[in-house]
């Protein structure tokens, strides 16, 4: 194991390279097909908790605040993520509300507690009890999380139905924003970097 | 330019969970380091990538053809698709919005369709041809993978807010059922293929061209 812990290996191609230490803003580049294969990451592991539990209180607001609110003529209605999601449950269109709850709430939120689990630990230089476990689900659900997509799909809805009614971006699609931002940051590839640090 | 030695010359696996370079010696079925089992490919990785391709492919007919949501305004009720959508906007001077549902919506899918296919075929005949560009194209076309699933997330806003019983109620409808399950498919295709099945073709065309010199 010792051997083999300096190198590094392509994904896209299988090359193998040793590892090197990486200044702000550099990344290294598989020389044969020209995919990334490591970034400078910033985040100690401190400033990362910081900002995950950051987080984790925006996941509560976007969650718990209505995205948006419309009115016609007199009448009021508002909607959070939650409501959304209950939107496409009726019918036979079932299984795509199980989808976009996973997409926009669950596996936002399940990445989100790993991480403060993990990062808690990591803080003490110590593996968290199911460290390979968590580590193992993290990579699992990045792709299936999708806050941006979710994001511009809220912007989307506003411009939509503003032509029809008043509509009015809430709270929850503010906390939205920030939100999707901080996930690209935090729950990035490099969280791989406490395998080596642990 | 020297090519660096490649993971099965070294006797080397690469784990997709934790990125470890894990030494073969001996056969483990699993990284050392994070448990997750270890492939030096991804499994039937072609066939995978064929038959959730072509799935999402017989879903992308009726996820245009069906009406994605119905709009009822004072009792009228109409039927939108996803096209019908695109265009909605597009008469109604809103070009920028029309452009990116036009985009997210039926844009992204294609382009994953054409260089899916591109990358199979391609992959399938041991092809040498801009194998650069082909690992780019994977690249890419992980990258735009979930942005399809915009539409779905509009048409979910939309229909919880538009709740106003007799003067105004939008519904989803099936098609966009189909449209997710889209979007769904050919992010399990992109996942399944393997980007490195595009460079492993070298040797084994390199020792056919000897032989076929040998043989002159």
């Amino acid at each position: 194991m010792a051997t083999t812990d300096q190198l590094i290996i392509c994904e896209h191609c299988d090359c193998v390279y040793q590892k090197v230490t990486l200044a702000k803003h550099q990344k290294t580049l598989c020389t044969r097909c020209g995919g990334v294969l490591q970034r400078y990451n910033g985040l100690t592991v401190q400033q990362r908790l910081a900002l995950t539990v950051t987080a984790l209180m925006l996941w509560v607001f976007a969650n718990f605040y209505p995205v948006m609110s419309i009115s016609l003529k007199g009448l009021k209605n508002s909607a959070t993520l939650w409501d959304s999601v209950l939107a496409l449950s009726l019918g036979p269109i079932t299984f795509i509300a199980m989808v976009a709850a996973i997409s926009m709430i669950i596996a936002p939120i399940i990445q989100l507690l790993l991480l403060i689990w993990v990062l808690s630990y990591a803080l003490a230089s110590r593996r968290s009890p199911g460290f390979r476990f968590c580590m193992r689900w993290l990579e699992t659900l990045r792709p299936w999380s999708m806050l941006e997509v979710c994001l511009l799909g809220a912007m989307v809805a506003v411009i939509k139905l503003a032509g029809l009614l008043d509509v009015l971006p809430g709270i929850g699609l503010f906390a939205l924003a920030i939100l999707s931002l901080m996930m690209i940051r935090i729950a990035g590839r490099d969280v791989r970097e406490l395998w080596d640090v642990l | 330019m020297t090519t660096p030695p490649v993971a099965s010359e070294l006797n080397l696996c690469l784990c997709h969970s934790c990125g470890l370079a894990c030494d073969m010696t001996g056969e483990p079925s699993e990284c050392e380091r994070c448990g997750e089992p270890l492939h030096r490919r991804k499994t039937n990785a072609l066939t995978r990538t064929w038959a959730y391709l072509l799935a999402s492919l017989v879903f992308y007919i009726p996820a245009n053809l069906l009406p994605v949501m119905n709009t009822k305004m004072v009792g009228n009720g109409a039927d939108s698709t996803i096209m019908g959508g695109v265009l909605d906007f597009w008469q109604h001077g809103a070009w920028d919005i029309a452009l990116i549902i036009f985009i997210a919506s039926i844009a992204v899918p294609g382009i994953k369709f054409v260089a899916l296919t591109l990358l199979l075929v391609t992959v399938q005949r041991g092809s040498l041809w801009a194998r650069e560009e082909r690992s780019k194209m994977y690249r890419f076309v992980e990258v735009i993978g979930y942005w399809s699933m915009l539409d779905v997330i509009v048409v979910a806003l939309v229909a919880s807010l538009v709740k106003f019983q007799a003067l105004a109620d939008i519904e989803p409808r099936l098609g966009i059922l189909f449209f997710g399950l889209v979007v769904v498919f050919t992010m399990l295709s992109a996942m399944s293929f393997d980007p490195r099945l595009i460079w492993d073709q070298q040797h084994s065309n390199n020792e056919e061209v000897m032989d076929e010199v040998a043989s002159h």
